[in-house]
């Protein structure tokens, strides 16, 4: 089968890739780009370990197809830091020991850099709802959430 | 016990493999990808119960790309007979659980394995692979397992320990009793008594990181395999009996594991991969997809048990009964033994039987799972202490003090106690806050114990001094929550170096001594023993060494804060030498600096928690609600406080999942109806308060540090925790979990 030929944008950088029309773009990330810092969990968009923003929008790369990204922009886990520099995000999980085996943090950071973006100053209750597309199994959320709100209150400049 | 005070023990550092997983650094099972590696796929059984008749690869290997397919005839002959079984393990059921033989036994179990150079050709190769199957009818409930006409799994199986044996085959692998006493006798001297029968589903471990290995084959018949696990040592031995090959021969690298509870205690793909790479000649990777994690690796057992308990108006138990049904899944070997073991142990009797039976039924084989066969026996017992409690017009708690065992206090299952905290926990709740809240319409709180032994077993651990000071502390125990910080923590208070300056490494088979699997909750416990032992060689050597600079006696040299430190008279003569100007001038007083220990850890001490469940119940929805939530644990000694409350605020959750919605659902013809997350329904986030936890430290005296295990403890209470609230909040008991939303509104429109 031919494949289609992607030229997309990944964490600001042009990324060039083959793939065949099914593919998705979690496997893509994964096996063309060797960006495996975005986890397979599930394969159904119902765990979240595979989320990335594309166009600004969070989305399961696992239900993204590689040709429907031509042209658009795609920011991953691998692009949250600043360099060396951990984002506020990541610093506060870590802080916080919300992360136990860590699998599904690369996935809760991408979604919560979105949810922060949206809403600043969200509440405990908005930010449950926001991560429910998330799923951990080892911290039972309680960390993850306090990290996240501390994460929210000093990117607002009050921590 | 050490007295002095401690320095890094019970503080809360970044864990030193953090960085890497908030970048998504890490290397996790999948992320390994070799030179012309190769994607295997595994075909799975469509019946949950059928003669295998024949498989045809003929098609599937002429396929492009196709290079190498495998059935049970690629394998060795299941083992039998001497060295076939050890433990709880069976290899000759192991080998056929990797890969059927005879006969399929449960929807998903694996009939053959292809390698190919795409994983969709792979996945083309399995639909060209012909298998003829005589479907048999599915045995898929216990009450099926146990009918005097049902199938039977296994054609040689007797019930071990059924007496007389039965003369023809049953699916009843094992029938165990325990106990002391005369439980008649004991139940004559009762006020109340209470007997209740209770069940619990089928329910995975749902880790977020499906299994993945890699295993390339190499020169003279070895192999080395990467792969996520709980135990590299445990892959090695594993893949050593299914393959017929000496442990030495195989590699095991573990890679980052994204979690386990228990369920990465086994081997599924690990041979597989292995016998395909040999085949092909190419390394080959095998990742489960979700669907396969489901129907094809250890959920834990659904069960059936009856529990019966008397007690004196006072609320003294006078005798307590307990027959135990735990499904083992397609091959013997649930957790029953377990279960009887923990379900009466948190109180004192002298009069106690306990009954249990180990029934096959077409189900994946089940797995460990956190306290493996303890939540379903205290959903049982705290069951009825709940309800007792109420006929008594007593308060739950205080039922549970009247009866709570002591320090030497006899189990219900044999040896006496050493100490522990239970009572501190009861004592806890009582005080919390929480407990005496108020609560508003369609609300109510449960509270629950839960009793856990946690295990010691062998545990190696290397202590390297660099030339700059700092150290390296290598396991061979894969770390699921943290526990690497824990080994750090413990080096750096005997070593007297801050914590930072230790890294701590998880090694592969070649690299360390034997340690045996990450579970147990031993971790911190056995292998932290290890690295304190090693770290004290260490502090010898560094003693000698000091010694031998100053010439004077190694007993004139002690440890202080990272320094040697003279003494005896000699203090004024020598200014105390750093861990780091020792490590540095190594090369002129001896050499390197390395210690080492290996052991069998003994003593882990029990672990014991109390849990308060708030909840409020939606009428007309059914849903339950978890409003409030408190665990308080006995822990001995936190070394890291933030990975132990974590262990208890996950296993908490882990619980009400258990309690509340999770469940497999299969057909009448036995194929599980929601293998995915969407339909598996685990807690989410916004199903979730916070949960607070309460660390009660009542040292383990075995340990320098005074650790007890701390992972399993926290799943055994929420089960009961969460139906008590509900049965507060409706007026009804729920003895069948889960209490999900549809049995809630049949409950409430009876």
């Amino acid at each position: 089968m031919a494949k289609t030929h992607v030229i997309t944008e990944v964490n600001g950088e042009e990324a060039e890739f083959l793939c065949e029309p099914g593919q998705t773009l979690l496997e893509t990330l994964r096996d063309e780009l060797n960006l495996t810092g975005t986890k397979e969990g599930c394969g159904t968009g119902d765990c979240g370990a595979c989320s990335v923003m594309l166009d600004g929008r969070l989305v399961c790369s696992c239900l993204v197809l590689s040709p429907e990204v031509d042209g658009r922009k795609l920011e991953t886990i691998e692009g949250v830091a600043d360099g060396e520099k951990l984002h506020p995000i990541q610093q506060k999980f870590l802080e916080h020991a919300a992360l136990q085996c860590g699998v599904c943090t690369p996935g809760f950071v991408v979604a919560t850099k979105a949810l922060l973006e949206k809403n600043p100053d969200p509440t405990e209750e908005e930010t449950r709802y926001w991560l429910a597309g998330n799923l951990c199994r080892c911290t039972g959320y309680d960390k993850i959430i306090r990290a996240v709100l501390d994460a929210a209150a000093e990117l607002r400049g009050e921590a | 016990m050490s007295e002095k005070k401690l320095k890094y023990v019970g503080t809360r550092p970044i864990r030193h493999d953090g960085v890497d997983k908030v970048l998504g650094k890490a290397n996790f099972g999948a992320d390994l990808n070799l030179p012309g590696m190769l994607h295997g796929k595994i075909l799975r059984s469509p019946h949950a119960h059928a003669k295998i008749i024949s498989i045809n690869t003929a098609k599937a290997e002429a396929l492009d790309g196709v290079l190498a397919v495998i059935t049970g005839d690629d394998f060795p002959p299941p083992p039998s007979g001497k060295g076939s079984v050890e433990g709880p393990q069976d290899f000759g059921d192991m080998a056929r659980n990797v890969m059927a033989r005879e006969k399929a036994l449960y929807t998903g179990h694996a009939i053959a394995a292809v390698a190919a150079t795409t994983t969709r050709i792979a996945e083309i190769a399995l639909k060209a692979i012909e298998v003829e199957y005589e479907v048999l009818e599915p045995v898929m409930t216990l009450e099926r397992a146990l009918a005097p006409d049902a199938p039977i799994l296994h054609e040689e199986m007797r019930a071990k320990g059924e007496e007389p044996l039965p003369e023809g085959p049953t699916n009843v692998a094992t029938r165990t009793v325990m106990g002391f006493g005369d439980v008649d006798e004991g139940f004559s001297s009762a006020d109340v008594v209470v007997e209740r029968e209770f069940t619990t589903e089928t329910v995975h471990q749902g880790y977020i990181e499906p299994h993945a290995v890699v295993a390339r084959s190499i020169s003279d018949g070895r192999a080395e395999v990467y792969c996520c696990t709980q135990g590299q040592f445990m892959v090695r031995k594993y893949c050593s009996k299914v393959l017929d090959m000496d442990p030495t021969q195989i590699k095991v690298t573990a890679s980052e594991i994204g979690g386990g509870f228990g369920g990465k205690t086994v081997v599924y793909a690990e041979p597989v991969s292995i016998v395909l790479a040999r085949k092909s000649g190419r390394p080959v990777k095998i990742v489960m997809s979700r669907e396969e994690v489901f129907i094809a690796t250890g959920p834990t057992s659904g069960s059936h048990i009856r529990v019966k308990i008397g007690v004196k108006n006072d609320g003294t138990i006078t005798a307590a009964d307990a027959t135990l049904n735990y499904e083992a899944g397609a091959f013997k070997g649930s957790p029953v033994m377990a279960g009887m073991m923990t379900i009466f142990s948190p109180y004192r009797m002298d009069h106690v039987r306990i009954e249990g039976f180990d029934v096959v039924v077409n189900k994946p084989k089940v797995a460990a799972y956190r306290a493996p066969g303890a939540p379903m026996a205290a959903f049982a017992t705290e069951g009825v202490m709940d309800e007792l409690a109420s006929q008594l017009g007593m308060d739950p708690v205080d039922l549970r003090l009247v009866n709570a065992v002591k320090e030497g206090d006899t189990a219900a299952y044999g040896p006496k106690f050493k100490v522990h905290g239970f009572i501190d926990t009861l004592q806890a709740v009582k005080n919390h806050p929480h407990y005496k809240a108020p609560l508003g319409p369609n609300q109510g709180r449960g509270i629950a114990c839960g009793f856990w032994f946690n295990a010691g077993m062998q545990s190696s651990a290397n202590v390297i001094l660099n030339e700059d000071g700092n150290a390296t502390v290598v396991t061979g125990n894969p770390d699921i929550g943290g526990s690497r910080t824990s080994m750090a923590l413990m080096a750096a208070e005997e070593l007297g170096i801050p914590v930072d300056k230790i890294r701590p490494v998880v090694a592969d088979t070649e690299s360390v001594g034997y340690s045996d699997l990450t579970g147990g909750s031993r971790v911190t416990f056995a292998t932290g023993m290890a690295v304190v032992e090693a770290a004290k060689d260490v502090v010898r050597q560094l003693r000698e060494r000091a010694a031998q600079t100053w010439d004077v006696s190694v007993d004139d040299v002690e440890w202080r804060d990272g320094h040697a430190v003279a003494m005896n008279g000699h203090a004024d003569d020598h200014e105390p030498l750093s861990v780091a100007a020792l490590a540095g001038s190594a090369a002129k007083t001896g050499g390197p600096i390395s210690g080492r220990a290996s052991l069998n850890a003994r003593g882990p001490g029990p672990g014991f928690a109390t849990h308060i469940c708030d909840v409020e119940v939606d009428k007309e929805t059914g849903r339950v609600s978890v409003l409030r939530y408190t665990a308080v644990q006995d822990v001995g000694r936190a070394i890291h406080p933030s990975y132990v409350e974590g262990q208890m605020q996950g296993g908490a959750v882990q619980g009400i999942g258990w309690a509340l919605n999770e469940a497999y659902m299969y057909d009448e013809k036995g194929k599980l109806q929601n293998p995915s997350f969407l339909d598996y329904r685990m807690p989410v986030a916004s199903d979730m308060p916070m949960i607070d936890t309460v660390i009660v430290e009542v040292p383990n005296p075995t340990h320098p540090y005074g650790v007890r295990g701390v992972g399993e403890t926290p799943i055994v209470p929420p089960l009961p925790a969460v139906a008590h609230a509900v049965n507060q909040a409706t007026g009804v008991r729920f003895r069948s979990l889960p209490i999900s939303p549809p049995r809630v509104l049949a409950a409430l429109d009876d």
